[in-house]
């Protein structure tokens, strides 16, 4: 709608911009971005403006306001990964992501916040601190919070955004930007849009470009997309897709973008239902509204059933093994000497690379490096690293069994429970709430598998709950097309927030869907 | 005492780009002005393999008599280290593209080039892998292909009696052949260490040392024989071998411990998880549809090979009928064999004679200047002229090379203008040469007698009595015909 309104001269792209940059403004306490890119953007809208006053915009994302988790390299403006080790980094080159999104006119507002090095659940471990999930502010969630003492509470009640990709799931939620970029290495794009009433989509491994992401686990990350509706997703998949020669690990075979039909019928369909997706931990609420889902399907006359991802409990400890491995791997790079931080440290090369490593990362990131290569020394490879490898293809296998016998789509939910209160996430350490966070959302990385969640109701206590849906290798066009049908019948509520309420204008009026 | 030696070669690709980024190969461009994001390991850039890059391996590999595996892997081998940015090497320790192979190479015995022995080397593998920074940042060499290691110390004989020398100026010879690497250890093109254990027979290997800053073939056969000699040394005093890297000192001739490297170092390979297996096809297994620039097709490879260095040397003796040591020199010289042909192309003369007037006489001045054959003042048409007059006797051989003397200062002049200048063509008018012979014959009486009383030895003089006469300018067979005919009829 939004492009349309564009189109149609209702409203300008440097408006929408300023629109947006002001909110980002009114909404600075969540800490959702890192660098806003004001100068930039204007001049971006700018030249869009220009191309729509002279009727030829480059497609639908002429004009819109986007933002790019800072994991993503963006020339000239600066890439953190929220961690000392690259503060002041400025990158000479655009990820190919960002460049294609850029080459479509979409107007760059800025790097979003994350856990430091994507490392995390939550978007709470960076250097620019955690990210606030934007529905602590709602009328919702306000209304049904206990009221203790007084707004001191409110400050202290607020919500994780969950992670890593917490800043654009936030920045999408909360309006100031229509789509926003993140990667999902193991949940960190589905994880914060569930928490934060959002759309996440998860493509398959290898249909979208990895080159200028900088890498977690090279055999698990994607980009990953989010949206406040699905055909929003489908039209910024089709924008991104497709093969990479700067990326050997894209596939070869031509990417077509399509027009997301509006299913009406689903009883061709067969969803199943994993039974090892009911996971200890999972909160009541959610798997009643889990249950309601399958019923939904069923009543619709799709065919349900419930099936068996027998392995399902060993991908958390596969994960840990693989992805500590090439984190250790990855990091490797970051030793003060051609970029990014270097210690004042001296005495020699060894002591410089320690001394810079020590400051450039925090815990978090230091603990994987540390497990990385204790898996992957010559008396444990065979052990860890190579038994990990084998556990992940069963992992796969049981996919690809359950996709064989007829199954077309897998339903599952995306988190254990609502947002939890900063307070209460961070009694735990990073490394336990990532075991507990990413067991439903972690599989369909080590498999591979496009997933994507979508925002089905609220909680009890007024936060966002979404559902997962997992496809089959290369099929996003059925996956899209059953969450988009999925979103339609749930009619998920709005956010109400002030800020958003104060900046109210058509555009954000209805806001299922933007793009079209 | 049995010594076991290996040798491990480093052999940088002669390709425009690099491996597996697209900066470009340029031997002494100014330090870092080639480097790609990917190279500066900036974060987020990934490898791309290099398509020219792998057709070199694999035809490096055929040549060697490998098995090339179909289907080869690449790893991480990690290290902390200034010239290696990302902190690992991508490799290819698993499987390599190339394994099970041969050289074969001839040794001369006792340094004699008329005595040689073909010997093969078993190649373990082939791999392909990233070159560290070091020969980015530390060039400052300048770009004239004036190269004393090459041109010196091989001297006119270019045989070695090290069987490793041998082995590796073998291996330079084919990679120079195929295009697939320009080989020359002095730019940095061609590294080797050396792998050196001893033990007695019956028992087990020994444990083994690795030799390294090993700068050219002859101090590779130093190092490897005085690595063999202190380990054996050491064993017979009742001391042990330790496992570690020495340092060859050319200097000295000596190997001595390099900083320690940490005892064991472990490289914690890891999969390469952004390279694909690299898959090749032969004719049989490649799809139908697939597309030719996307594949590497090992056979069509192998029908372009060019013929090898040892196919080669075997042509040359049987279309030329050189002896087998000069096919040798031949190909060890840059550029030699195709002079040699241009030559025999445009002379009469036979190929027999025209390899010694290349071998010993052109070479030789070529050396002497610290020249290539493509500096050469004298071309192949040059010396073929001369060659011709020589042929057609109308100059004798020392005069010819006093020409080549003279066209060597590359003034310009024919062969023929020299002759005349200098005037050392020699006689044609059979009259002239007989009145010549005539007045030493009536000069040298005593001679005469004993001529004619059968001391045939005494005739040399009288000839070179007429060549004095003649300033060289007759032809020694027919003077001494000329004479005989007058005193011995």
């Amino acid at each position: 709608q939004v492009s349309a309104a564009l189109r149609e001269g209702r409203v300008t792209p440097t408006e929408l911009c300023q629109r947006c940059l002001s909110l980002l403004k009114s909404t600075k306490f969540l800490n959702a971005y890192i660098t806003v890119a004001e100068e930039t953007a204007l001049k971006q809208a700018e030249e869009s403006e220009e191309r729509y006053r002279r009727g030829q915009p480059l497609g639908v994302l002429d004009g819109i306001p986007v933002a790019v988790k800072d994991n993503f390299n963006t020339a000239g403006i600066e890439t953190t990964c929220a961690s000392n080790m690259l503060k002041g980094y400025i990158s000479p080159y655009n990820a190919t992501v960002v460049q294609k999104l850029l080459d479509q006119g979409a107007v760059l507002l800025g790097k979003t916040n994350l856990d430091e090095f994507a490392m995390g659940s939550g978007s709470t471990d960076g250097v620019f601190g955690p990210v606030r999930n934007p529905w602590s502010y709602s009328r919702q969630y306000k209304e049904k919070s206990v009221p203790e003492s007084h707004s001191e509470d409110e400050e202290s009640n607020w919500v994780i955004t969950g992670g890593s990709s917490g800043g654009s799931a936030a920045a999408v939620s909360s309006f100031t930007c229509f789509a926003a970029l993140g990667s999902d290495t193991g949940g960190s794009t589905r994880n914060p849009a569930a928490h934060c009433g959002v759309v996440g989509l998860k493509p398959t491994y290898g249909l979208i470009s990895r080159h200028g992401l900088i890498p977690l686990v090279n055999s698990m990350d994607v980009p990953g997309i989010l949206t406040r509706c699905v055909d929003d997703a489908a039209v910024v998949l089709g924008s991104l897709a497709g093969h990479d020669p700067k990326d050997s690990t894209t596939i070869q075979d031509n990417f077509e973008p399509f027009e997301l039909p509006s299913l009406t019928n689903v009883s061709k369909l067969s969803i199943g239902i994993p039974k090892e997706y009911h996971a200890p931990g999972l909160s009541s609420e959610i798997l009643s509204l889990w249950s309601k889902a399958a019923e939904l399907f069923k009543n619709a006359g799709a065919r349900v059933i419930e099936v068996s991802l027998p392995h399902t409990c060993y991908s958390i400890v596969c994960y840990h093994v693989l992805c500590t491995a090439e984190v250790a791997s990855n990091m490797a790079r970051f030793d003060g000497l051609e970029y990014g931080h270097r210690s004042d440290m001296n005495k020699s090369t060894e002591s410089m690379y320690a001394a810079t490593r020590r400051e450039g990362f925090n815990d978090v990131v230091r603990g994987r490096i540390l497990s990385g290569n204790y898996f992957l020394l010559k008396q444990n490879y065979e052990n860890y690293f190579i038994k990990a490898q084998k556990v992940r293809r069963l992992i796969a296998n049981d996919f690809v069994k359950v996709f064989e016998s007829g199954v077309d789509i897998l339903l599952t939910p995306t988190t254990l429970t609502d947002a939890v209160p900063y307070v209460e996430f961070i009694k735990e350490d990073n490394r336990t709430r990532s075991a507990q966070d990413d067991i439903l959302t972690q599989a369909a990385n080590m498999a591979g598998l496009p997933a994507i969640n979508v925002p089905a109701a609220l909680s009890e206590r007024g936060l966002p709950l979404g559902l997962q849906f997992i496809g089959r290798s290369f099929q996003e066009r059925q996956l899209l097309s059953v969450a988009k049908w999925f979103e339609k019948q749930v009619k998920f509520p709005m956010i109400q927030l002030e800020e958003v309420k104060r900046h109210d204008h058509d555009v954000f009026q209805h806001q299922k869907s933007s793009f079209s | 005492w049995i010594p076991v030696v290996g040798l491990e070669i480093h052999a940088q690709i002669s390709s425009n780009s690099k491996l597996f980024s697209g900066s470009q190969v340029q031997f002494a461009a100014p330090p870092n002005s080639l480097v790609s994001f990917f190279d500066a390991s900036l974060p987020g850039t990934l490898p791309v393999l290099n398509r020219r890059c792998v057709e070199a391996a694999v035809m490096t590999g055929l040549a060697l008599n490998c098995s090339i595996n179909k289907k080869s892997l690449f790893d991480r081998k990690h290290y902390f280290y200034a010239d290696l940015p990302a902190g690992y090497q991508i490799t290819q320790q698993r499987v390599p593209i190339a394994v099970n192979g041969s050289l074969s190479y001839s040794l001369c015995i006792d340094n004699k080039m008329s005595q040689m022995v073909t010997k093969t080397v078993r190649i373990k593998q082939i791999q392909l892998e990233q070159d560290s920074g070091k020969s980015l940042h530390d060039d400052t060499r300048s770009q004239t292909l004036v190269d004393l290691n090459r041109a010196g110390k091989l001297g006119l004989f270019s045989c070695f009696s090290s069987p490793f020398s041998a082995a590796v100026r073998e291996l330079q010879l084919i990679l120079q052949t195929l295009g697939s690497s320009q080989a020359v250890m002095a730019e940095g093109q061609l590294r080797v260490d050396a792998n050196v254990s001893v033990h007695q027979p019956g028992e087990l290997y020994g444990v083994r040392t690795e030799v390294k800053n090993i700068n050219s073939l002859r101090f590779l056969a130093k190092a490897v024989d005085y690595e063999i000699q202190r380990q054996i040394e050491e064993l017979e005093n009742g001391g042990t071998i330790l496992n570690e890297t020495r340092a060859f000192d050319s200097k000295l001739g000596c190997t001595l411990p390099m900083r320690d490297k940490e005892g064991k170092q472990d490289y914690r390979f890891m999969p390469e998880p952004n390279l694909p297996p690299l898959i090749l096809y032969d004719a049989k297994s490649l799809p139908a549809n697939m597309n030719h620039q996307q594949v590497v097709n090992i056979d069509w490879i192998h029908e372009r090979l060019p013929d090898l260095p040892s196919v080669k040397r075997a042509k040359l003796v049987e279309w030329y009928g050189i002896l087998p040591e000069h096919s040798f020199t031949l190909l060890n010289e840059d550029g030699l064999t195709e002079f040699f042909e241009n030559v025999v192309k445009q002379t009469q003369m036979k190929p027999k004679r025209v390899i010694g007037w290349i071998l010993n006489d052109l070479l030789s001045y070529l050396k002497q200047h610290s020249l290539t054959v493509k500096e050469s003042p004298v071309s192949s048409f040059l010396l073929a002229d001369l060659l011709n007059l020589l042929e057609k006797k109308e100059i004798s051989s020392t005069a010819a090379k006093q020409v080549l003397a003279e066209l060597w200062k590359g003034e310009g002049k024919t062969p023929l203008e020299i002759v005349k200048e200098k005037k050392l063509g020699l006689i044609q008018d059979q009259k002239e040469l007989e009145q010549i012979c005539q007045a030493v014959i009536d000069g040298r009486e005593n001679e005469v007698i004993a001529i004619k009383a059968g001391n045939r030895k005494v005739l040399n003089k009288l000839i070179g009595l007429v060549q004095r006469e003649t300033q060289g300018r007759s032809n020694p067979v027919l003077v001494k015909q000329l004479l005989e005919k007058k005193l011995l009829e």
